[in-house]
């Protein structure tokens, strides 16, 4: 680890008290809900949206909106963070756990692929979408997710950086090996785990 | 790996004819410390660091660096910039960054560095938001949104002054115009809240007329949009609705950093 002090820095901006210790390195707190994208923002009508997952799974399937607000939902309380630095904190979505999603289509694959509507991708192996920690959220802090936060739907990994939460999801393709999506091939990590600060190829 | 200029250039590129590496390393980006050699203030908020690195690579145009300051006691902040400089300017770097008031890491780097301070940087990072010879080319800057297009232009004289890049610029205010002296003809100002005096340009925000005025194809041109959020919505929107092809329109939003 480096010894270098920046000459005369105080830091003014530091995490409230209390809260240092969800703030993953080289992160900052942040009230507010910034918006990132590499493009236009596609505005997706939720008449025509589905939700699939499909590749190497023993039972493809899709849902459309009225099958997928027929499922369970629940609210999921967590902590985001930002691959360029922001972290905000007790935020909430409102989704369907991808256990339930995935307990239909019975997957073969360990690695996933999500797309969305406007052509982003990104990678996840299966196992970090299991056990309770990733969804398919529709709302945020009691509103309808907006176009612009990724509505009408949004993938939620809260423990991933927040550029594995594809916006304006589409569904999941489940693959037999780790290939990456939009980000990954474009200089960022393959895995994106915030407290080991996998932000970019070779962290 | 990441070309400096597109594969149907046949012209050997600046960095062949130089003996430098054409091709900017796949795994770049260990922190470093380098040297503040010298500070411009652009504007009354913005100010450019040259950055001297002990190991430079070249960038692509639109690349960002990562800087970190560190604390006595450890604590830590990290944040973005974009590169300004073209990569033919071997050995350094130059970061604009725009001063905000509650920001932690560009109130530090415009109050307290002088000329002789070392920072600790690392990158180039980030392969989307990059020119890779695309022409003809529009660029839409809002205010600091103009770093990484300037990059872009810069790097077009030096490298390539055969392609076509226009850049429609918009600032609030007088100013606010970064980078003044280097705007030419390839770039239209529009002023969105006060305009300079006698001023017979374009004023008000970035709309239809404006962006057509730019004169570039849209079914052929790529768009490097970059700005707040709200200036890249609209200023995209106005792409695709003019013709440009939604995968040949990217986008830099800058969020709340500092």
């Amino acid at each position: 680890m480096s010894d270098f002090i920046s000459r005369a820095f105080g830091g003014r901006r530091r995490p409230p008290e209390g809260m240092e210790g969800r703030i993953p390195p080289g992160q900052y707190y942040e009230a507010g809900f910034p918006v990132l994208t590499a493009g236009p923002t596609p505005h997706v009508d939720t008449a025509t949206w589905t939700f699939s997952i499909d590749g190497v799974v023993g039972a493809p399937r899709s849902w459309t909106w009225e099958e997928f607000n027929a499922l369970p939902f629940e609210d999921v309380p967590c902590d985001i963070h930002c691959v360029t630095k922001w972290s905000k904190l007790d935020t909430s979505f409102r989704g369907v756990s991808l256990d339930t999603l995935l307990e239909e289509v019975e997957p073969l694959g360990g690695f996933a692929m999500a797309h969305a509507y406007g052509g982003y991708t990104t990678n996840l192996p299966l196992e970090e979408l299991t056990d309770g920690r990733a969804w398919v959220v529709t709302e945020h802090e009691g509103e309808p997710l907006s176009a612009e936060h990724g509505g009408p739907a949004r993938l939620l990994v809260p423990h991933l950086y927040f550029w594995k939460s594809a916006k304006w999801v589409a569904g999941l393709r489940v693959l037999d090996s780790d290939e990456p999506g939009f980000w990954e091939s474009n200089g960022y990590h393959m895995h994106g785990d915030p407290w080991r600060e996998e932000r970019y190829w070779n962290d | 790996m990441e070309r400096l200029t597109p594969a149907e250039s046949g012209a050997p590129t600046p960095h062949e004819r130089d003996g430098l590496p054409t091709v900017a390393p796949a795994a770049p980006g260990r922190w470093q410390i380098g040297e503040i050699t010298r500070i411009v203030q652009e504007t009354p908020r913005v100010k450019s660091f040259r950055i001297e690195l002990p190991i430079w690579v070249p960038h692509l145009p639109g690349q960002h660096y990562d800087v970190r300051l560190t604390a006595p006691d450890g604590y830590r902040a990290q944040r973005s910039y974009s590169v300004a400089s073209s990569p033919l300017d071997e050995g350094s770097i130059e970061l604009t960054v725009d001063r905000l008031d509650d920001g932690e890491v560009s109130t530090y780097l415009h109050d307290v560095l002088v000329v002789g301070d070392k920072i600790e940087v690392r990158g180039p990072f980030a392969a989307y938001f990059v020119w890779r010879g695309e022409s003809p080319a529009l660029l839409l800057g809002g205010g600091s949104g103009v770093v990484p297009l300037m990059c872009m232009l810069r790097h077009q004289r030096r490298a390539m002054p055969e392609a076509d890049l226009r850049l429609v610029y918009s600032v609030r205010r007088p100013d606010e115009v970064i980078y003044r002296d280097e705007l030419g003809e390839e770039t239209l100002l529009t002023y969105t809240r006060v305009s300079p005096p006698g001023w017979d340009g374009h004023s008000g925000r970035l709309d239809a007329e404006l962006l057509a005025a730019a004169g570039v194809d849209p079914a052929t041109g790529a768009v490097f949009a970059c700005g707040s959020n709200g200036f890249v919505e609209t200023a995209s929107q106005l792409a695709l609705a003019a013709g440009f092809a939604p995968e040949r329109i990217r986008t830099e939003r800058y969020g709340p950093t500092g």
